[in-house]
């Protein structure tokens, strides 16, 4: 667990790629935990969308990647809309999941979905599911 | 009316009661549907990634042969495919270097990708273009005593820069259920997430998501749920399968598109090919308020 500001670093390469991807910049946050508060999935989080800017901005983002925050954000863009500060909350975590896709790591094993169920579920779900979860 | 119309995978599969009764519906209104030719899968959700052009060409594709086929418009049923295309168009077109590197991506489809379509959601197409005035003058059937619930869910309203109305208090679905007849109520989780694709990982918060919604319907009074969304129709009728086990205070309630409901109250009738596709029998509601 994170437990203190690392002061060289903070604008680290992980940072700047999640700034990059996202095109957001994470020390417009300041805190105000609205993003958090709307979110519909948030108690299925280990940490919840304003911890997980506040840890961006500690330099702390090698944290947010090993969470399961990132893979339970449903997209639902209720984040973003709300954010007083314009910050686009879901293209972060967006960025993280990516960043973890991009290196294999992903929720999906393609391989591993049940075939037999796969025939009663509407493909709009397995595509965005796919689409989102894995590399 | 002719309306050019993207119909996207899951009208053609577990949501071909979406399509069947639009057709139907719009019949009746003077309105065809005609189907754009080689259109393939839209990607289904916007990718939020501003680096990789790879997750827009499913969309754009779709575009440029719309384009092709010398469309300037799409028709959208579908809540996903609707916003996945409009936000897609837009972050291409805006940009002539993306659109360059896409239509490079895409060089055997023999011509390049302009910018010239237009994608709308067929909600704003009822409203605008065919207005509400002239469907309630057409309803043959009013949908009297019906209690419904209007549920948005996500990609109708947000990003707000998408919303087919205002973002936080819409009113395009009831006030066309008004027109149709029926009662729309107000209640308090028409614009939460159903738990979307989390349904394939991680079932228990789709689960929680859609007790909540439906129970937040029910409470309000309404006996039905109205969507756009074949994937917020799947969550919220199928997996009431497991709600109803697990949940001691909860009744079933269908979940309609709301095309179904417009073909009910035009004249154009109910089929029972469209109930095998709903897992919430549709119908006893239907005979209760002397609609079938
Ligand atoms: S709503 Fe915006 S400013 Fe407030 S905590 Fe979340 S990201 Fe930060
Ligand atoms: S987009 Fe993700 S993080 Fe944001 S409110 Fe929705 S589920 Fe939560």
């Amino acid at each position: 667990m994170f437990r203190g500001i690392i002061k060289n670093g903070i604008r680290n390469e992980l940072l700047l790629k999640v700034e990059e991807i996202s095109g957001q910049n994470v020390f417009n946050c300041y805190q105000c935990g609205n993003c958090s508060s709307g979110c519909p999935v948030v108690e299925y989080m280990d940490i919840t969308p304003n911890q997980v800017l506040r840890l961006s901005q500690y330099g702390a983002s090698e944290e947010i990647l090993d969470s399961e925050t990132i893979w339970v954000c449903s997209t639902c863009l209720q984040c973003s809309s709300r954010c007083p500060k314009g910050i686009d909350v879901a293209r972060i975590m967006e960025a993280y999941r990516t960043i973890n896709l991009r290196s294999g790591i992903g929720k999906i094993n393609p391989r591993k979905i049940d075939v037999s169920a796969a025939n009663d579920i509407p493909p709009i779900l397995l595509v965005s599911a796919m689409r989102k979860l894995t590399g | 009316m002719n309306l050019p119309y993207y119909p996207g995978c899951t009208l053609k599969a577990n949501a071909s009661h979406f399509e069947d009764s639009a057709i139907k519906a719009l019949e009746k209104l003077n309105c065809q549907l005609q189907e754009m030719k080689d259109w393939v899968c839209c990607g289904t959700v916007f990718s939020l990634s501003n680096d990789d052009l790879m997750l827009q060409l499913s969309s754009i594709r779709n575009l440029l042969r719309a384009e092709k086929q010398g469309l300037n418009e799409l028709i959208v049923l579908c809540s996903m495919c609707y916003n996945t295309l409009k936000r897609s168009k837009d972050f291409i077109t805006d940009d002539k270097e993306k659109l360059e590197k896409v239509n490079n991506f895409m060089y055997m489809e023999e011509v390049d990708y302009k910018g010239t379509v237009d994608i709308y959601h067929l909600l704003t197409i009822l409203k605008d273009r065919i207005t509400f005035e002239t469907i309630q003058d057409k309803v043959k059937k009013p949908l009297n005593s019906l209690k419904l619930g209007a549920f948005y869910g996500c990609l109708l309203v947000r990003p707000k820069e998408y919303a087919i109305d205002d973002f936080e208090g819409p009113t395009i679905i009831e006030d066309l259920l008004s027109a149709l007849g029926a009662e729309s109520l107000d209640f308090a989780y028409k614009l939460e997430c159903c738990g979307a694709y989390q349904t394939l990982t991680q079932k228990d918060v789709s689960l929680k998501r859609s007790y909540e919604i439906i129970r937040s319907a029910s409470r309000a009074g309404c006996e039905a749920i109205v969507t756009s969304c074949p994937l917020c129709a799947y969550n919220l009728d199928f997996l009431q399968k497991e709600i109803d086990e697990e949940q001691v205070d909860f009744n079933k309630i269908p979940i309609f598109y709301f095309t179904e409901l417009m073909s009910i109250a035009l004249g154009a009738g109910w089929s029972s090919k469209w109930s095998e596709l709903h897992f919430v029998d549709p119908e006893q509601l239907l005979r209760d308020k002397h609609l079938l």
